[in-house]
């Protein structure tokens, strides 16, 4: 029985690999983000000319762009403004989409067809495409750029949860629950809905990373968040012309775009070894 | 030497014994069945000889076939030896077969790959191998696909497969556990013939000691690793010599204890009429989708405290008929009476009273509970019937209760479903059926999937319960012992119609349809055997062997 016990405590104890990198990562880029709400080494927005296009140094860690501003407070403060687009939007795609995916497989019939094939309209427009149409009609922002992104993570939850909450249906404890009489909304939410968690926080993991991809590519684009206020996208976009001789203006966002999307994806990974039962046991 | 020889055959994993010096020997033509319960080291034995063992297996002793040792020997020569000299036939054919492949390709393919001839012998080759299993060039051409045929055809096409270069040894690993009675007795046949013909030695892998006791000449017993007897297969119904042998016996033909309790002259507690459940069929071109019929006016009736066992082959509708008598899906036409009460019209609190009185345990004791959920709250569930829900901890003292009751401990409770071996799962199950206090629990092939021993372990705990509680129960299974130990009455279904219904004790003694004949005699039977004991040239066959 020690024995046991002493391995089941040793199991808890060894977290994933992934999850404990993708974590790291992650966790470097939030405490940037914070950070920079009481302190980031230089104000964002001061013009310092005399210091413009410095490389790399002691003071300036990250160099300075062409109007002498510090590239590492940029980052500090832009990756506020790409994890909350990210966060926002994948949150609009995992609350409309997760129920609407439970309800088409609860439900199926028509309510079914039509979600799904709504689900299908929204796919078929390019996102980007959509996203700059949204911006043109209402104008660039960050609030546009999470609705347009937000409005095409719908359908990727909604499908996801759809195809494995069908699966689910039939099996014997579905069954089980409904011969104690339990409702369909209630056999969703308590059934098929814990059964399928894993899933929707890898694919929430992954879909993050893409939507912070999607605003650094409508920053780019001039249609994200708006000057002053920093961006990954729109320092990528101002590096390009210089990158011939200031080079760390577009590496050093270009770095935290990477440091952020894998540290995510690897935490989805992660997460889902560490969140089912079953793998729990048998690690 | 002539055969396989495994001597002093020892496996181990890490610091686990998985085979503890294991010798046996088949001879030409001779069929050693190899008995034991999961975990017994069957399978592990015949991976040994395949030389299949997982990479850190550690192996010791020797196996001959033919004279030639092929234990410890290169990937090279096993590869040959595996297909050539050794086939094998596994339990499941549908993931046995590449479904993307002709069945006449896969026959081809094996003797293409140990090079016996060109493409077009290979396929002729093919073609006289699935004329010899039994399935004919008319209805069966090469071309067709695993899908297009059924379980057992599926398994013929595998025996073709594993006979293509005519080995020196088959192994059958539950080759026709998976497969209804009547084709499981044609596959026996068909290997019993093979072997016959062709001389090949062949090990009859089964838990199930009826099957060895029909169709094998020998018979080993194993337990934890150990080979614990080897004997005749005429001593299995009486003249085993190890203890163990006799409790596998004794668990395979064990009848549990049951005081007659049936209540004839109260109202019924189920009562079905004329119930119909149609399926739309495929949809077709042309004219009006067809319409399948898969349970066609079935009536019947369950008095309190009695148990009813329902049999018929797979596909003969008895899951659709479960899950309309559970309202789980409405009929087309006629009704389902719990206590008295339409099931299919009850709504809300109604529907909630008589889901209390009818509960279910499911055949797969790992699918049928959610496995994010603690046993306690899987029992728990069902107080989502009562009006009256009791508060947390009363649910909890309840629950606790129950699971003494079934014979788990109340600190099983915190525990998740998956923590608990099959048995230990079913009695969670029957725990969960019970804490609704229902009349009747309706038992879906509930203890096909368990070894002997636990069977005979949770069809007590049902008798025990069924007398102390008065519960009726509904036998829905295709294993005929099971039913003829357990049930009062007997109603076989074949093709959506029950065509046989009296009770059990009449319907085995004396059958009349035409249907429960042909099941009753594809039923290898311990009873029957035991019964045979009594002539004088079976015994006279005990007597000239002598125990090893």
């Amino acid at each position: 029985m020690t024995d046991a016990t002493s391995a089941r405590v040793a199991t808890r104890a060894r977290l994933p690999v992934a999850l404990v990198i993708g974590g790291l990562l992650t966790a470097v880029v939030i405490a940037m983000a914070l950070v920079s709400f009481v302190w980031t080494p230089f104000d964002v927005t001061a013009i310092d000319i005399a210091r413009r296009l410095s490389p790399p140094s002691a003071v300036h860690p990250f160099g300075t762009d062409p109007f002498g501003r510090d590239v590492l407070s940029m980052i500090m403060v832009g990756a506020r403004n790409s994890l909350a687009v990210a966060l926002v939007a994948v949150g609009i795609g995992l609350g409309v989409g997760a129920p609407l995916g439970l309800l088409a497989a609860a439900r199926g019939g028509w309510i079914d067809e039509t979600v799904m094939r709504t689900n299908d309209l929204i796919f078929a427009f390019p996102a980007l495409l959509v996203a700059v149409m949204i911006t043109a009609v209402a104008g660039p922002g960050a609030l546009n750029a999470i609705i347009a992104i937000g409005i095409f993570n719908i359908p990727v939850f909604a499908r996801v949860t759809r195809g494995a909450a069908l699966s689910l249906w039939t099996r014997e404890f579905i069954l089980a629950a409904r011969t104690a009489g339990k409702s369909k909304t209630e056999i969703s939410l308590q059934h098929i809905l814990p059964n399928l968690l894993n899933l929707l926080i890898v694919q929430a993991a992954i879909q993050f990373a893409m939507g912070i991809v999607a605003e650094a590519g409508l920053s780019y684009v001039g249609l994200g968040a708006q000057p002053p206020m920093p961006s990954w996208g729109r320092m990528l976009a101002e590096a390009q012309t210089l990158i011939g001789f200031a080079p760390w203006l577009a590496v050093m966002p270009g770095l935290a775009i990477v440091t952020i999307v894998l540290g995510l994806s690897l935490m989805g990974d992660g997460l889902r070894d560490l969140l089912d039962p079953r793998l729990r046991r048998e690690r | 030497m002539q055969g396989l020889e495994i001597h002093e055959l020892s496996v181990a994993i890490g610091e686990t014994r998985l085979l503890k010096s294991v010798s046996l020997s088949v001879a030409p033509g001779e069929i050693l069945g190899l008995v034991g319960e999961s975990g017994s080291g069957k399978s592990m034995t015949a991976l040994a000889v395949l030389g299949l063992l997982p990479h850190q297996a550690r192996m010791t002793g020797t196996v001959t076939l033919d004279g030639a040792v092929i234990s410890n020997a290169s990937d090279a020569v096993l590869r040959r030896v595996r297909g050539s000299q050794i086939g094998i036939v596994f339990q499941e054919p549908m993931t046995a077969l590449n479904p993307l492949m002709t069945i006449g390709d896969q026959v081809a393919e094996t003797i293409r790959i140990h090079g016996r001839g060109g493409r077009a012998e290979a396929r002729a080759a093919a073609r006289s191998l699935l004329d010899r299993v039994g399935l004919p060039a008319d209805r069966f051409p090469l071309d067709r696909y695993p899908h297009e045929l059924s379980g057992g055809q599926r398994q013929r096409v595998a025996i073709a497969i594993a006979i293509a270069l005519t080995p020196r040894l088959l192994i059958a690993d539950e080759a026709t556990t998976a497969l209804d009675v009547t084709t499981q007795a044609q596959i026996l046949g068909l290997l019993k013939q093979l072997v016959q013909e062709d001389g090949i030695g062949l090990i009859l892998i089964t838990h199930d000691l009826a099957v060895v006791a029909e169709t094998a000449d020998r018979v080993a017993v194993m337990k934890d690793g150990e080979v614990v007897e080897v004997a005749a297969a005429s001593r299995i119904a009486g003249g085993m010599a190890h203890d163990y042998s006799r409790r596998l016996l004794a668990a395979a033909t064990h009848v549990p204890d049951r005081r007659p309790g049936v209540q004839t002259d109260a109202p019924a507690v189920l009562s079905v009429e004329g119930v119909v459940r149609e399926y739309p069929g495929a949809p077709r071109l042309f004219g009006k989708r067809p319409v399948l019929r898969a349970v066609d006016d079935v009536s019947f009736s369950i008095q309190p405290g009695e148990s009813v066992g329902l049999v018929g082959e797979s596909g003969c509708g008895k899951s659709t008929l479960l899950r309309t008598i559970l309202a789980l899906d409405p009929p087309q036409a006629g009704r389902v009476l719990v206590g008295g009460e339409d099931i299919g019209r009850a709504r809300g609190a109604d529907l909630l009273a008589l889901r209390r009185r009818i509960q279910m345990v499911f055949q797969d004791p790992s699918g049928s509970f959610d496995p994010r959920w603690r046993v306690h709250q899987v029992i728990a569930e069902n107080f989502n019937l009562s009006p009256d829900r009791p508060d947390p901890v009363a649910a909890r003292r309840r629950v606790d209760a129950m699971l003494e009751q079934v014979g788990l401990a109340s600190a099983d409770g915190d525990k998740f479903a998956h923590e608990f071996s099959g048995g230990q799962r079913q009695r969670i199950a029957i725990a969960r059926a019970l804490i609704t206090e229902p009349s009747i629990i309706v038992l879906d092939e509930a203890v096909s999937a368990l070894d002997v021993s636990i069977r005979t372990q949770i069809l007590d705990l049902l008798a025990d319960l069924s007398a102390r509680l008065s519960l009726a129960y509904l036998f829905v299974t295709h294993d005929l012992g099971v039913v003829r130990a357990v049930t009062d009455r007997l109603l076989v279904m074949q093709a959506g119609v029950i065509v046989e219904s009296g009770s059990t004790a009449a319907v085995f003694a004396a059958p009349t349809h035409d249907y429960t004949r042909r099941l009753l005699a594809a039923t290898p039977d311990l009873h029957r055997n035991i019964a045979a004991l009594g002539r004088p040239d079976l015994l006279s066959n005990i007597t000239e062997e002598t125990t090893p």
